[in-house]
């Protein structure tokens, strides 16, 4: 007797299995890989897709986005996230592949050189960022400061900001050897906060009153200017798919949801700027 | 069999003088073999699971060998040669580089073990004076308070300690000494003395402590003074396991890794002038926690970091077997060797 009911609970814990599995096949699946800076809001979208449309099981991997290109170009994911345009080396192995890359922008990203508030430096030139951070410059006063040697505090080089920001202010130049590396946002914040001759580099909502962000170039950095893209420092972030993806489709809706309110509420609280004003 | 307490199989004789075994102690397969199956199932289930945690530390082993053997060994031999010549000889350590990437790791090897110094440095003689205080001189009571809870500070989160150095630490030695930056070699090196400390202190505490009652009576006896017995008597006696304190102490703050990355700056140079502790230094454990999340797998900068790895596996190998070393010496010792 024992052993007939065990074997009925084995029939019918199978059963549920399979029927499980059955409810989770039919329902669609979305892969999304790339950027490690795109990758949050991805997770975000993901987090409100849940609640909207619960029948779609959708994965994010943040691996950067060279991993999200060869991703894509392998129709290995279905959507690529990337801080970058993709290069043409990419672009040539996805067609040779039969996939053909759909640039959405969804957002624009900006990186903001922000000093101790108690440094009098207002305004700075690309330049002499640069020349700060490759170590030309190593005291205030060369660049019309006070006396006092630059703590240069730089993201660790695996981090999107850091990717951003030796693109668009180092063109990839060497930083020196005296560079140091936090490994957050915040920790950067912090670090420039408490330390009187730090200069650092946030995302555009790291920004506040405990420290000071310098006009680069003329261009004062705020959400205007970086949307505008007008400020040096700002690009955009992308989503690829292959083809624009069918109306009404699970991946159409994720790759236009940063046109609906709460997509642009998303954005805005990761830090990035919308790409829309009112 | 009216005493329940004892085992079922022994039988105590009433004057409680002799034991009787109503069982054969040792059975064969044939007398038992209930028995004889569930002991040597048993035997087989511990000596897999231990099998198979030998096992994992092999496979890792091997693991980052393999994956560090192109960068070691990959090309011509002079190829090899000068790649590793520069790994071990240059300071500029540029991996990220598309065109003509660097890897000298010359600094991040130096800062490895110029902040495991430094830590030392501060841990050791806290360390060992606070175990003496615990063993010979602190009352039986205070003694049953501090250790466990010294013991806690082994319990605390690193990435806890790395929070502490970057926002209390940082501004404090700024505001305090006129540090350009907080986040430098000081302020690991102390952080990471801290975190040494639990196992400096109970190790040394145990060496201490084996030492004996017989001995230090007889210091006495010869006129000695308490702090002449611990100076010239105790301390010596337990050098060995002072020593594996000591190593223990080091392989902590060599492996330790968030809380140099958070504390010591990691900007890969060399101090100079080499005792200006005010300076940042990056560390091997550092590097490999903050470039390995990101690298393409397969790319010269891949191999590179494990290279970094294999080199910190040597390291800390090499350490335990002379922690093992010592250890078996106190091992004897106790044993009245």
């Amino acid at each position: 007797m024992k052993t007939q009911k065990s074997d009925f609970t084995i029939v019918v814990v199978c059963t549920v299995i399979l029927a499980a599995g059955a409810v989770v096949m039919a329902s669609d699946k979305l892969q999304i890989d790339g950027s490690t800076t795109v990758g949050p809001i991805a997770d975000a979208f993901t987090e409100a897709f849940r609640a909207t449309h619960p029948n779609i099981a959708i994965t994010v991997s943040k691996t950067g986005s060279g991993d999200g290109a060869a991703a894509l170009v392998d129709n290995r994911c279905d959507i690529a996230m990337m801080s970058r345009f993709m290069k043409e080396s990419e672009f040539k192995r996805a067609v040779e592949n039969g996939v053909l890359p759909v640039a959405h922008v969804i957002a624009m990203d900006g990186v903001c050189v922000v000093l101790h508030p108690s440094n009098p430096i207002q305004e700075m030139t690309t330049e002499q960022v640069r020349g700060i951070y490759a170590g030309r410059i190593t005291n205030w006063s060369q660049v019309g400061g006070v006396n006092r040697p630059i703590v240069v505090i730089s993201r660790d080089t695996s981090s999107g900001t850091y990717e951003s920001f030796n693109e668009m202010v180092m063109n990839k130049e060497k930083m020196a050897d005296h560079v140091e590396y936090v490994n957050s946002n915040p920790q950067a914040h912090a670090r420039v906060r408490s330390t009187e001759g730090a200069i650092g580099y946030v995302g555009i909502g790291f920004l506040d009153r405990y420290v000071k962000p310098v006009k680069l170039d003329g261009v004062t950095p705020s959400r205007s200017t970086i949307a505008r893209g007008i400020f040096p420092v700002s690009r955009p972030l992308f989503l690829f798919t292959n083809g624009y993806p069918k109306l009404g489709s699970p991946a159409h809706a994720f790759v236009t949801f940063h046109l609906t309110e709460q997509g642009q509420e998303i954005i805005e609280s990761k830090g990035f700027v919308p790409l829309t004003e009112y | 069999m009216n005493n329940g307490a004892t085992h079922p199989n022994i039988t105590l004789e009433p004057d409680g003088s002799a034991v009787r075994f109503t069982r054969p102690l040792s059975l064969s397969a044939s007398q038992d073999l209930r028995g004889y199956l569930v002991s040597h199932a048993g035997r087989g289930l511990l000596f897999l699971i231990t099998f198979l945690s030998v096992v994992a530390v092999l496979l890792i082993f091997a693991f980052v060998v393999v994956e560090a053997a192109p960068f070691f060994f990959g090309g011509s031999f002079a190829e090899a040669f000068a790649r590793v010549r520069q790994f071990l000889a240059s300071n500029n350590w540029y991996p990220q580089r598309e065109h003509d990437p660097q890897f000298g790791a010359l600094a991040i090897i130096v800062g490895s073990l110029y902040v495991t110094a430094c830590s030392l440095a501060l841990a050791v003689p806290v360390g060992v004076l606070a175990a003496v205080f615990l063993s010979d001189i602190a009352p039986f009571g205070a003694r049953q308070v501090c250790k466990p809870v010294i013991e806690i500070l082994a319990a605390i989160p690193s990435v806890a300690y790395g929070v502490f150095a970057v926002m209390v630490v940082a501004p404090w030695m700024q505001r305090r000494f006129g540090f350009d930056t907080g986040a430098n070699a000081l302020n690991a090196s102390l952080i990471l003395a801290v975190m040494a400390l639990p196992t400096i202190i109970s190790v040394a505490e145990d060496a201490l402590s084996a030492i004996g009652r017989k001995t230090r009576e007889a210091s006495y006896a010869l006129g000695a003074t308490r702090a002449e017995t611990i100076i010239k008597v105790v301390i010596p006696t337990a050098h060995s396991g002072i020593i594996a304190a000591v190593i223990l102490g080091m392989m902590r703050a060599i492996g330790e890794t968030m809380v140099v990355w958070m504390a010591s700056g990691n900007a890969a140079r060399i101090p100079s002038p080499w005792w200006d502790l005010s300076q940042s230094i990056r560390t091997m454990t550092a590097t490999i926690a903050g470039e390995l999340g990101e690298v393409p797998k397969g790319t010269d900068h891949y191999h590179v970091l494990f290279a970094i790895g294999v080199l910190l596996l040597v390291f800390t190998f090499t350490l335990n077997l002379c922690s093992e070393y010592f250890m078996a010496k106190v091992k004897k010792q106790a044993q009245g060797g």
